[in-house]
């Protein structure tokens, strides 16, 4: 068992309040062998101050400092990519640096930008990240991701990063799923949802109207997940423009963007989870020891902590952020979200972890009808919709702009803006047809939400959350 | 190419000999769909890099040797004192001092159990494994983590106690010179160059 020590457990703390105020995103696909990556971070940083109704060179003389989000040099082919970026975004004089933690590249992101404006540094930073996996075959690429493994310990094994992963997988299936056809039936769920609400975005990479069937009967990556379990290898960038409080009122008065309070917490554990250590569960306001007395009986084999089943990481970041927040049940705080779907069973399994059921009961989450825009047992609004946007499996994993999407995503809904940010002109500009069944999943009255940022195993978790400045369930927060 | 790398250390500086890298001429990339336009080329390149194994060579070089080396803390005023770690590490997390390497082949053969596993269909460019890839994660008596490693003979499942193979013969010098097998596997069963 090991302990973590009071000072690791400190509360973080912001020198002033930090606003997000406005935000944008590419279109995400496969390939797009017609743009450079530049062309796609100017269109996100272009559509950020239409949001705010101004030119992007007004925009940018607001700006002080620059975080990029890249997961791959491999990918890019190019190191210090995001200088280039930079360059080409004309940005000099400002200082700028590169941000890289795998699959939380953008939520890591967003966490530095935060700071550098909650710190007094900055007024107004840029946060923007990107992704471009399709200048190799899927199987080189396969190769790239696995190089964030441990070279030495796990990489030779297969150079599969799914593999990595997908014991952990395992484990939860037959512990807490118990091998049930039910479970399974409800990781297919989520596909099936994730791939659905990626046809109302226009930025979406997959959608599909899918059933169970279609998800149970695709190839096995590796039982029991199959390939429309798994998320998607895009191209794509999104950034987001976070502001203290002066030049967040001045940047959107008379605008449509409400400027949104931005807090970002983040977690870690062992790059390789055959380096995880026992411990007590970390507690979120949510829960009690007392819940967990007797785990190992009611989960057979389910008695370690996190052992391969719980990500630290993402517990601890959660952690870190209710505190910070003032956020004492995400389900009932919280009004949509944003998690990080790598595969069906990860989303499972960080419904746990974030605190929106117990450990062991993740699936209620779905079962429920709870996670959806519209609950399908009840017909009434789902009680905390996640992944609106499809999420990792239907809209895209264009890694180092992930965390970011989410962001922007989540933060349409609070500023009652989701429908008009994934209308007709925005399918005009992907170059993608709006589906005559377009459904409308604005959630109504957002106040508070929350995007979770994952790398692969979970070595690094970030929470992002953002509320309404009239909404915040903490006034020193 | 006229030779392939190779590389010794000697005064503690790497010597080099034979080819590294070969020039491979790129190709344009065209639109078939518009009249052939330019929209890219490709980026050919092999080439090789030198890596060190560091304080872990020894782990390494055991596998060769038939031996499963792993790592204890023995620094008196360590917390958590007394842990032996597999994967093997050269300082210990908590308090960072060296750690003692010991021969834990023994507690390999008689306790090692399948924690978890994973039957993988797929895998990245360069793997030198056969598909499907067992992926297995071991758990031992004493020992405070779980190596991740394959199985190479029978099927996975939890609690399967397993015993480990070492690649002696034509041995890679990597991870891959390890594997398991079920407890009772025959000798004649275990793939080529692997022994008990
Ligand atoms: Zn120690």
């Amino acid at each position: 068992m090991i302990k973590f020590s009071e000072q690791q457990l400190k509360v973080p703390k912001m020198m002033r309040p930090v606003y997000l105020v406005t935000a944008g995103q590419s279109k995400f696909d496969r390939a797009i062998p017609d743009k450079r990556t530049e062309e796609l971070c100017v269109d996100a940083l272009t559509m950020a101050a239409e949001m705010i109704d101004m030119e992007p060179a007004e925009l940018k003389k607001y700006i002080h400092t620059c975080y990029y989000g890249h997961f791959a040099d491999h990918f890019g082919d190019q190191l210090l990519g995001e200088a280039v970026i930079h360059d080409r975004l004309g940005l000099d004089p400002l200082g700028n640096i590169g941000v890289k933690t795998g699959g939380a590249t953008g939520g890591s992101t967003l966490w530095e930008a935060v700071k550098a404006v909650a710190s007094g540094y900055s007024d107004c930073v840029l946060a923007m990240g990107w992704e471009r996996m399709d200048e190799v075959p899927t199987d080189e690429g396969n190769f790239y991701i696995s190089c964030a493994a441990d070279k030495d310990w796990e990489g030779p094994l297969g150079h599969i990063y799914t593999g990595y992963y997908a014991v952990m997988a395992q484990k939860y299936w037959q512990v807490f799923g118990k091998e049930e056809e039910s479970f399974r039936r409800t990781m297919a769920e989520i596909s099936v949802k994730h791939h659905g609400y990626a046809c109302n975005n226009p930025y979406a990479q997959a959608p599909m109207k899918i059933t169970v069937d279609d998800v149970l009967k695709s190839p096995v990556v590796a039982y029991p997940l199959r390939a429309l379990d798994a998320c998607l290898m895009s191209v794509g960038a999104a950034c987001a423009i976070i502001c203290d409080e002066p030049t967040a009122m001045k940047l959107t008065k008379g605008k449509k963007n409400k400027p949104l309070r931005i807090w970002v917490s983040a977690g870690s554990h062992t790059l390789r989870p055959a380096d995880r250590r026992d411990m007590e569960i970390p507690l979120l306001p949510n829960e009690t020891a007392e819940q967990y007395k007797d785990f190992g009986k009611k989960f057979p084999g389910g008695d370690r902590y996190p052992g391969f089943t719980g990500f630290l990481g993402a517990r601890m970041a959660a952690w870190y952020a209710y505190r910070m927040t003032g956020i004492k049940d995400p389900t009932e705080d919280l009004d949509v979200i944003e998690l990080h779907d790598a595969f069906t069973i990860s989303d499972i399994q960080s419904y746990e972890d974030v605190g929106i059921r117990p450990y062991g009961y993740g699936r209620d989450y779905v079962e429920s009808g709870d996670c959806y825009h519209t609950n399908p047992k009840t017909g009434k609004p789902g009680k905390l919709p996640s992944n609106l946007s499809g999420g990792l499996i239907g809209c895209m994993h264009a890694v180092g702009a992930t965390g970011i999407m989410q962001t922007f995503e989540i933060a349409c809904h609070i500023w009652n803006r989701w429908a008009e940010m994934h209308g007709k002109p925005y399918w005009d500009r992907c170059g993608r047809t709006m589906p005559k069944d377009w459904t409308d999943l604005q959630v109504k009255d957002a106040k508070r939400a929350l995007a979770i940022s994952h790398a692969g195993v979970g070595s690094h978790v970030t929470a992002t959350i953002l509320m309404d400045p009239d909404h915040l369930l903490k006034n020193d927060a | 190419m006229s030779r392939f790398a190779e590389v010794q250390v000697k005064n503690n500086q790497y010597k080099i000999k034979g080819d590294f890298h070969e020039l491979i001429p790129n190709t344009p990339i065209r639109d078939a769909d518009n009249g052939h336009r330019l929209m890219g080329i490709t980026n050919p390149r092999m080439l090789v890099h030198m890596h060190s194994y560091g304080g872990e060579a020894v782990f390494f070089e055991s596998l060769s040797q038939g031996k499963l080396m792993a790592s204890r803390c023995d620094n008196p005023k360590c917390e958590y004192k007394g842990s032996i770690w597999q994967p093997f590490r050269i300082a210990c997390p908590d308090c960072l001092r060296k750690m003692t390497p010991i021969d834990m082949t023994d507690i390999a053969r008689k306790t090692a159990k399948v924690h978890t596993f994973m039957v993988c269909e797929r895998s990245g460019a360069f793997s030198l494994l056969d598909k499907p890839i067992k992926f297995i994660n071991i758990e031992f008596d004493g020992v405070a983590t779980i190596l991740m490693s394959y199985l190479a003979v029978g099927e996975p499942k939890m609690g399967l106690r397993v015993v480990p193979i070492f690649k002696k013969i034509d041995p890679t010098y990597t991870i891959l010179d390890l594997a398991w097998v079920p407890e009772g596997t025959k000798a004649d069963a275990l793939p080529f160059g692997f022994s008990f």
